[in-house]
């Protein structure tokens, strides 16, 4: 069935019992997201940046977790809600190492389209910049994970049918893991490159695109348990 | 450091899953289990994350992720004799950081590590208890109050002096 809802004034018509997020992506309105995608089983909202504000609600709301209803109103761009999405993003970048040109998401990271869309910086300097000590981790036989670009969005992790990936350590340490599956065969890892695709940023990367990327100056220490 | 699992460490952990193999166990009793495992050999080696996963028919990575999470489990080997130095309040405020420094300079390992004969390892520890005797170190069970730089020499005498006098006792344990 559908149902119209008013995003930022405008009518569109939706159907009934997708998210905020959905409907307004689908109607071409954009509204920033890292933790969301497409075949998301269930969004666990673990970014932050898609809050909008609707009809009804004292406060702002992640539009990847609230349903539409019948005639809803719902407002993207209010000051408040632009607030929270920067200092959401400023967090995220202030783990973040920063370096596009040696990057093999360059021009197709949603990081960048982030950037642009709230106009803030990617080099950020209102916070102090934490990395891992580890930038490039090798243990898995056919992927190259890159902590220190990760988002921890969690799309790996979620789109992977045998859960070879999990998030590992916590609080700033936190990366995602493989524990070193050096079997493929053992982890079933069927080389089907979707946590690659998910991958908002470039912190995955299938092992034979990486000669391409060796410019970059990162030290290539394996991660060990 | 990689320490390889002692043969008896492999045993101990094939003893403990096998109580579980040809069971139903819930995802839910992840955590137990890795409790069972540290208490039994003291760590969690790496053999322990594949059996474990086995036994609970879910990835590697998630046992390795659960496992990370918790402060309480460790990945290397504890040394034969764990020191363990306190950084609750009371100690941190008697420069209880530049004993953790000494320990980890005389050993040339740093805290949460072991030494490669494991002997020793060194890890920091929240409140013990004594915070009158801040700061407080640990070698086992034996406390050792008002520490001093100065003190971490003698500490590693003590135990030279006493492993001479085991090694006496039991003239045959090298055999
Ligand atoms: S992940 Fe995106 S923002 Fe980060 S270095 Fe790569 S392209 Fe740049
Ligand atoms: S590796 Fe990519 S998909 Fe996975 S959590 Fe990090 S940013 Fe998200
Ligand atoms: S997309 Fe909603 S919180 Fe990440």
């Amino acid at each position: 069935m559908k149902i119209q809802i008013q995003v930022d004034g405008k009518h569109v018509e939706v159907q009934q019992g997708i998210s905020v997020l959905k409907a307004c992506l689908i109607n071409g309105i954009y509204i920033p997201h890292l933790c969301f995608f497409e075949s998301s089983p269930h969004p666990h909202a673990s970014c932050r940046l898609c809050f909008v504000d609707v009809d009804g609600e004292p406060l702002p709301v992640t539009a990847c977790t609230y349903i539409v209803k019948d005639r809803l109103g719902i407002q993207t761009n209010t000051e408040r809600v632009r607030q929270l999405q920067r200092s959401a993003f400023t967090l995220l970048l202030s783990m973040h190492e920063v370096n596009c040109k040696s990057c093999h998401a360059n021009k197709r990271c949603e990081l960048q389209k982030i950037a642009k869309f709230l106009n803030t910086a990617l080099k950020q300097k209102t916070y102090p910049t934490y990395l891992k000590p580890i930038s490039i981790d090798q243990n898995h036989p056919c992927i190259t994970y890159y902590p220190n670009r990760c988002v921890l969005c969690g799309r790996c992790v979620q789109s992977c049918q045998y859960s070879v990936f999990s998030f590992a350590q916590r609080g700033f340490e936190t990366t995602i893991t493989t524990f070193g599956n050096r079997d493929v065969t053992e982890q079933h890892c069927e080389n089907c490159r979707r946590c690659v695709e998910v991958c908002p940023v470039g912190a995955l990367l299938m092992n034979s695109h990486q000669h391409q990327n060796q410019i970059n100056g990162g030290n290539s220490n394996e991660m060990s348990i | 450091m990689e320490f390889e699992t002692t043969d008896q460490d492999l045993i101990t952990l094939y003893t403990i899953c096998d109580q579980f193999t040809d069971k139903i166990i819930e995802r839910g009793q992840l955590i137990p289990i890795l409790q069972q495992i540290q208490e039994k050999i003291g760590y969690i080696p790496k053999e322990a994350i594949v059996k474990v996963s086995e036994v609970l028919s879910i990835s590697q990575a998630a046992v390795y992720g659960v496992a990370t999470f918790y402060n309480q489990f460790r990945f290397v080997p504890p040394g034969k004799y764990p020191i363990k130095v306190c950084l609750g309040t009371a100690c941190h405020v008697k420069g209880a950081d530049i004993i953790l420094e000494n320990f980890e300079r005389k050993l040339g390992i740093k805290e949460g590590e072991t030494t490669q004969n494991r002997e020793f390892s060194v890890e920091r520890v929240a409140c013990v208890g004594c915070c009158a005797l801040a700061p407080v170190a640990l070698v086992g069970e034996q406390v050792y109050g008002h520490m001093a730089p100065s003190k971490v020499e003698g500490i590693f005498t003590q135990i030279e002096v006493k492993k001479q006098i085991e090694h006496k006792q039991t003239p045959n344990s090298e055999n």
